[in-house]
């Protein structure tokens, strides 16, 4: 195994970054493959009750990088999936208690045990961001259709360029189909040419999202709702499929849940 | 009230269309770091140079930045007055 390394990111904060990570995770370890996420947001960790895996914490990123436990004593095991692990951020301490070299070595260290290593950044384009680049292969900007989101995320596909990182590829978080159809919600066609990057999935907003994240169970656990299906194709995208994108247009009334039901995977 | 009547007429009121308009021109000094009070320099100092070689008309000039992918570029457009019309 030589595991990716997949860097989520976004610039701007609140853009579903860290559901981002959850979801793509579950859904590239439900192909099945063995992933491990990493909460690059030391300070903030998030990722850990995204995942519904706070209860677990003993040991976490910083003890790893300091020596006072192994690497294998951080990666907490998801039980509902064969293979997903978490190394959660520290929560007590601050950014720069890991350096971007640490992260490079880190992953280095896990990427003949993995085939997925997908790392958690925080917002801003401070230290945090620049440790959970510094390892990337492969970089996932994470936006929303609105305006500052979009300006922050060009900011962000502008510097992972000028790291050599990219070029980066676009996620389209919490699109809300009937804004966009009434003219007043910047919709997939918009933004990507304003930012003129690689688009490889568009996630309606939904409220399957927030009861998940409630109950610590990411909608892509299953492909039941928008969401999950949504966050599922990404998976297989970056898996090399070619997936076609979710058809958001559709109206959610009786024939689009009957057709859904009979869909399996695909459109 | 009539919102409507302007859909109809395809007026430009849609606020997803004034977003990406915005949109547009921020990113263009973002990406550039110029703005629009230095690009109104940038070309007024252009214009100079090139009126002191050739003669030209500043009102029919125009000098804007375009959007090519991620890059950004700086076109100009300076038509040239005919050079019998100088020589007068």
């Amino acid at each position: 195994m030589t595991a990716k390394v997949l860097t989520v990111t976004s610039g701007k904060g609140g853009v579903g970054k860290t559901t981002t990570t959850a979801n793509i995770a579950v859904a590239l370890a439900g192909l099945p493959y063995k992933v491990v996420c990493i909460d690059a947001d030391i300070g903030l960790r998030n990722l850990d009750v995204v995942l519904g895996l706070e209860n677990r914490i003993v040991y976490d990123l910083v003890d790893v990088v300091e020596g006072r436990c192994r690497l294998r004593q951080a990666m907490i095991r998801d039980k509902r999936l064969p293979e997903l692990y978490l190394i959660p951020a520290a929560q007590t301490r601050d950014k720069n208690a890991v350096s971007p070299s640490d992260m490079v070595r880190l992953c280095d260290e896990l990427r003949n045990e993995a085939d997925w290593i997908l790392i958690d950044s925080p917002a801003g384009i401070e230290r945090g961001f620049r440790n959970a680049l510094a390892p990337a292969d492969v970089v996932v900007v994470v936006t929303n259709p609105e305006v500052s989101a979009v300006r922050d995320a060009d900011r962000i596909i502008g510097l992972i360029e000028a790291e050599e990182k990219g070029p980066a590829r676009l996620i389209l978080n919490r699109v809300n189909m009937n804004l966009v159809k009434r003219g007043d919600m910047l919709n997939a066609d918009d933004v990507l040419e304003l930012l003129a990057v690689e688009l490889i999935g568009i996630v309606p907003e939904d409220e399957a999202v927030v009861v998940s994240t409630n109950r610590g169970q990411p909608v892509a656990l299953d492909g039941k709702s928008k969401a999950g299906l949504a966050f599922q194709n990404i998976a297989r995208r970056l898996n090399g499929e070619q997936v076609p994108f979710l058809s958001l247009e559709e109206k959610d009334g009786f024939f689009a849940r009957l057709g859904r039901m009979f869909r399996t995977g695909g459109a | 009230m009539a919102g409507w009547l302007e859909q109809l007429l395809g007026k430009k009121d849609k606020s997803a269309e004034q977003a990406k308009e915005r949109l547009k021109l921020v990113l263009i000094h973002d990406r550039t770091d110029l703005t629009p009070h230095q690009l109104e320099l940038m070309k007024n100092e252009l214009l100079e140079v090139i009126s002191r070689h050739v003669a030209i008309d500043p009102a029919a000039v125009r000098i804007d930045m375009a959007q090519d992918g991620r890059e950004q570029r700086l076109i100009a457009d300076i038509p040239l007055k005919p050079a019998n019309a100088r020589r007068r």
